[in-house]
């Protein structure tokens, strides 16, 4: 036994954290909330309401197995959600969709008034339901804490916790002003709930299984014994099979329409990915769920046989029986958690239809064009607060005058019923090009009458008056021939309304032409994926629009700010000049869904239809229109794969562009060495040339001496220019190497013996070292003479008098390895690479200028290379190495590039 | 007499260049990189300092910036004799603060002439 109080401070408690939740998560939207399937799949559960908690129980306790189409009907759908889901959260982001009545009204023309009389549909179909939700608080509460109920409004307990959660609902519930944003506070708060609900439902599950039975099987032999046990536990033939087939599609049409669940599932789907973990971890969460409700109603019916209680709080009652305390107020938070989680969504979605489909656009739009973007900021946004409290408080009303009466069962399945009138419309946006306004609303007109004659007279109005009753009983007579032996009531109007409605939407859509705009929807929905990357171009439209007007709208909403950043994001997407004074039809499209969010899709238009003139345009045209827009899709689709391909060849082009203008400046660069090295020895012949025209008095041996010079420049200038030529040929592969075997040591001796006397002139000492086994190596005989000489010519020159060139032969690895030790100063660290660069000497200013063209090392690395070896110059202690490493086998490659 | 060092690294150069200038009453101070020129100087106050560019130790540049700061030279005039011609580089060249800039090959006769017309000035 609980007291008022005490329990009134645990709800308390309880609703403070979820107050908290929805305040972390609002606050940090750190990755861990946002990108978590889990909470997505958590919040889908928001179908598990009071109904689930204490009705199912009762069901099952009282009418046997029908307790269990309303979960497998959801989980027998849920996997085809993979398709159907995805498609819809596609539709709704492209078109910034924030509810039911938006998604379905927008496809059939984005009709104000569809979308309104979808919004009236919910509402009849939802308030009753949140109002069983209230009774489901209300009686729980008084049930723990065992007090009788209260007729008067201000002592109700429940009527405090309602007010708690229309504040909370309207306070998280309308943070955002564009309604298509995602409530994360919110989802999150739910996302505990459910996790909760069904955690309280498993440890009562356990207590009754294990603490007040000895186990499951113990629950089934006893309750076996009741007479009713059999048949209850039972298809019971044909006729059940078919009343549980419809209840079935009745909840199965629910999981997909029921507003909650599309705001949930849809609305407030971050990832598409996330529906994946959706489709399992759901159906998961409600078998978990069904699988306690047998052993608690069984187990319930023998604990209370005889005594006169409502089965549906047997889960209240068990553990109250067994004065466990604790349990019991776990359930009714449960159970709380079921109801508060369902009417803060319902308010939610049913608020953002009635303002942004039913006030807004009946009522407000002239008003909204005067003002300014903070005043209507906070219109839209007080008209949903005002709206969830109206809506909550209507439902309390509801529950207070209706329904004290009436099962958890009933209204819920009543309400599916309803809510599934929606359901031809709904998926025939998905599935139908021919889906026609006229065939959708007439089709749910007669859907709806059949339902009010059908569910709600019998279910109100016979209850609480006796007149009416007695002539509506003769009316419903005459409509005996209706009736449907097998099945029961709900089933038999589900049936002949589905029927009706379904009929009339196809005769109608069939028969009757639809308009244009109806016909552009239906494209962009059925063939969303293929509009997905630009929709705004399947938008058909045609006429006189200019940006500043529009844009005027816009910032009446949005602000001016927001407005020029989406502006600058379309016109950098589609490539639009921003001084474009008219509108086509894609910003039409643009500006509608930005305004979208905010007062719903058929507001939108009809503000931007205030602005715009609209030229007519055939039902023929757009067909032909979308015909050709389709195929620029898929042209487009190859242009995208063309255009990548162009893209890479474009790169590779540039690659190659960059390439070549560093191989031209090299080039430049070498002709400018070229010219400088050419100048040196032409300076010195024209100088001795002047001097010897000019002086007639000049002495003999200075005379000769400056003929001299004349002659060993010009020798200079022609070995210059013959080795720039030849070096050019080798780069260009145009000199042929002729490989043969030749001795190696032969080939040695060639080139040693014509520059020999020169070392010995300058006192140097040299030397071989021979390691090799065999002599005979393939090389073109004639280059590697020329190779021995330049580095010999090399080591020469840098060698000091009374030095010493030292020539080592050896063989490693199948390679023959040539080494030339010379003494002499050492070659800076950094130029070791450098000096086989054409020029390096006169780059270089820490060498003395030596003779020679400048070249002579840069030939011997292409001749090597020819030879496809490797040469490179090592500093050591008393001089410089360069070795030549040369494969046994040369593969004639003579065309290596730089 | 008029003093006039003459720094290259070519041997021919200079041979041609110390003959005509000792033929018109120079008295001619030969050095072989920029590291000679300013031993040279350490003594010497010339009148004309032809300097090469592209010399090995210490390059014509680098010698000239040293030239400039010492104040008992402000009166010697500096050419550069160099092979390279491009505008950039003669430019550079006057900037640094070279009295005229020199493109190899030269006319002696015509060197001769810009080198009285600066010292006459």
């Amino acid at each position: 036994m609980m007291s008022s109080f005490v329990l009134f401070v645990v709800v308390l408690i309880y609703l403070a954290l979820l107050f908290l939740v929805a305040h972390l998560a609002e606050k940090k939207k750190s990755k861990i909330w946002i990108n978590n399937p889990y909470i997505y799949a958590l919040s889908l559960a928001v179908y598990c309401t009071a109904w689930t908690y204490y009705g199912s129980i009762g069901v099952a306790a009282t009418s046997g197995l029908n307790y269990l189409p309303i979960y497998i009907g959801p989980i027998m759908v849920i996997p085809a959600w993979i398709y159907i889901n995805t498609r819809i959260v596609r539709i709704s982001r492209v078109n910034k969709i924030s509810s039911l009545a938006d998604f379905i009204s927008l496809r059939y023309g984005n009709s104000r008034s569809f979308s309104a009389i979808i919004t009236l549909v919910c509402i009849f179909a939802i308030v009753p339901y949140i109002g069983l939700q209230i009774k489901a608080i209300s009686e729980t509460f008084h049930l723990v804490t065992e007090t009788p109920m209260s007729k008067n409004i201000l002592t109700d307990n429940a009527t405090f916790v309602v007010i708690l959660i229309a504040l909370f609902s309207s306070y998280y519930g309308t943070k955002y002003v564009d309604a298509s944003e995602k409530r994360l506070g919110i989802i999150s708060a739910i996302a505990l709930e459910s996790f909760l609900k069904l955690f309280f439902i498993i440890i009562l599950g356990l207590f009754v299984i294990y603490f007040a039975f000895d186990g499951f099987s113990d629950i089934f032999q006893k309750a076996s014994k009741f007479p009713d046990f059999k048949a209850k536990n039972t298809f019971n033939g044909i006729e059940g099979a078919m009343n549980w087939m419809i209840l079935c599609m009745i909840s199965g049409t629910a999981i997909c329409i029921l507003p909650r669940q599309f705001h949930t599932a849809i609305i407030e789907n971050r990832q598409e990915k996330h529906i994946k973990t959706a489709i399992w971890f759901f159906p998961l969460y409600l078998l978990i769920f069904t699988f306690f409700i047998f052993p608690i109603a069984w187990g319930g019916r023998l604990i209370f046989e005889g005594q006169n209680v409502n089965p549906e709080f047997y889960s209240i009652l068990i553990p109250q029986h067994f004065n466990n305390t604790l349990i019991t107020v776990l359930v009714f938070l449960g159970g709380l958690s079921s109801s508060i989680s369902m009417i803060i969504i319902s308010a939610i979605t049913l608020s953002i239809m009635v303002s942004n489909n039913l006030i807004i656009p009946y009522g407000l739009l002239g008003k909204f064009k005067a003002e300014n973007e903070i005043q209507n900021t906070r219109n839209i946004t007080n008209i949903r607060k005002f709206s969830i409290f109206g809506l909550v408080i209507l439902a309390f009303g509801f529950y207070k005058y209706f329904i004290l009466k009436t099962s958890l069962d009933s209204v819920g399945l009543i309400s599916f019923v309803i809510i599934a009138q929606l359901a031809p419309a709904f998926f025939g946006a998905l599935f139908w090009r021919r889906g026609s306004y006229k065939g959708a609303v007439v089709g749910l007109l007669a859907g709806l009458a059949i339902c009010y004659f059908g569910l709600i007279i019998p279910q109100y109005y016979f209850s609480y008056n006796q007149e009416v009753k007695g002539a509506l009983r003769g009316l419903y007579d005459a409509f005996d021939f209706f009736n449907i032996p097998y099945l029961t009531r709900i089933p038999e109007i589900f049936f002949w309304s589905i029927l009706i409605n379904t009929g009339l939407f196809t005769i109608l859509s069939v028969s009757m032409k639809g308009n244009y705009r109806e016909r552009n929807f239906a494209e962009l929905y059925v063939d969303i994926d293929k509009y997905i990357q630009n929709h705004e171009n399947a938008f058909i439209w045609r006429g006189t629009a200019y940006v500043s007007d529009i844009q005027n709208i816009l910032e009446r909403f949005l602000g001016k700010k927001k407005t020029e950043q989406a502006m600058r994001i379309f016109n950098i997407k589609y490539n639009i000049d921003s001084q474009t004074e008219t509108a086509d039809s894609r910003f039409i499209k643009f500006s509608e869904n930005l305004l979208a969010g905010r007062i719903g899709t058929a507001s939108a238009k009809i503000l931007i239809e205030g602005v715009t003139k609209e030229d007519k345009i055939s039902l023929k045209e757009v067909l032909n229109i979308l015909e050709e827009s389709k195929e620029n899709i898929t042209l487009n689709k190859k242009l995208t794969e063309k255009s990548e391909e162009l893209k890479q060849l474009s790169d590779e082009l540039s690659a190659a562009n960059k390439n070549l203008i560093v191989k031209d400046r090299q080039k430049d660069d070498f002709l400018d060495s070229v010219a400088h090295e050419l100048r040196t020895p032409i300076t010195a012949i024209r100088s001795a040339g002047e001097i010897l025209a000019d002086d007639d008095d000049i002495p003999l041996d200075i005379k000769r001496e400056f003929l001299n010079n004349i002659i060993t420049e010009s020798d200079r200038l022609s070995e210059i220019i013959n080795d720039i030529l030849y070096l050019d040929k080798l780069q260009h592969g145009e000199i042929a190497l002729h490989i043969q075997q030749n001795n190696i040591i032969e080939t040695y001796k060639k080139a040693l013996n014509p520059i020999l006397h020169l070392i010995q002139q300058k006192n140097i000492h040299i030397s071989e070292v021979n390691l090799l086994n065999h002599y005979i190596f393939e090389y073109d005989e004639a280059r590697m003479i020329q190779l021995f000489q330049n580095i010999l010519g090399n080591a020469l020159k840098f060698t000091d008098e009374q030095g010493t060139i030292q020539t080592k032969l050896s063989e490693k690895d199948n390679s023959l390895i040539i080494k030339i030790f010379n003494t002499g100063k050492n070659i800076p660290e950094e130029d070791l690479e450098m000096i086989f660069d054409k020029f390096y000497q006169s780059k270089n200013q820490n060498i003395l200028k030596p003779t020679g063209s400048g070249l002579g090392l840069a030939i011997s690395k292409r001749l090597v290379e020819a030879h496809s070896g490797n040469i490179k110059a090592e500093n050591s202690g008393l001089g410089v190495t360069f070795t030549v490493t040369l494969p046994k086998k040369t593969r004639n490659n003579n065309e290596v590039e730089q | 007499m008029k003093k006039i060092l003459i720094a290259d690294d070519e041997h021919k150069i200079l041979m041609s260049l110390e003959y005509s200038f000792r033929k018109i009453g120079y008295e001619v101070f030969i050095a072989r990189d920029g590291t000679e020129v300013l031993e040279f100087l350490k003594t010497l106050v010339p009148d004309v300092i032809l300097l090469d560019i592209m010399m090995p130790n210490l390059d014509g540049y680098s010698t000239l910036e040293i030239i400039k700061q010492d104040r008992k030279l402000d009166h010697t005039k500096v050419i550069f004799l160099s092979a390279k011609n491009n505008p950039k580089d003669i430019e550079k060249g006057m900037e640094m603060g070279a009295d005229a800039y020199v493109t190899k090959p030269y006319s002696i006769k015509k060197l001769i002439s810009q080198i009285e017309e600066l010292l006459n000035v």
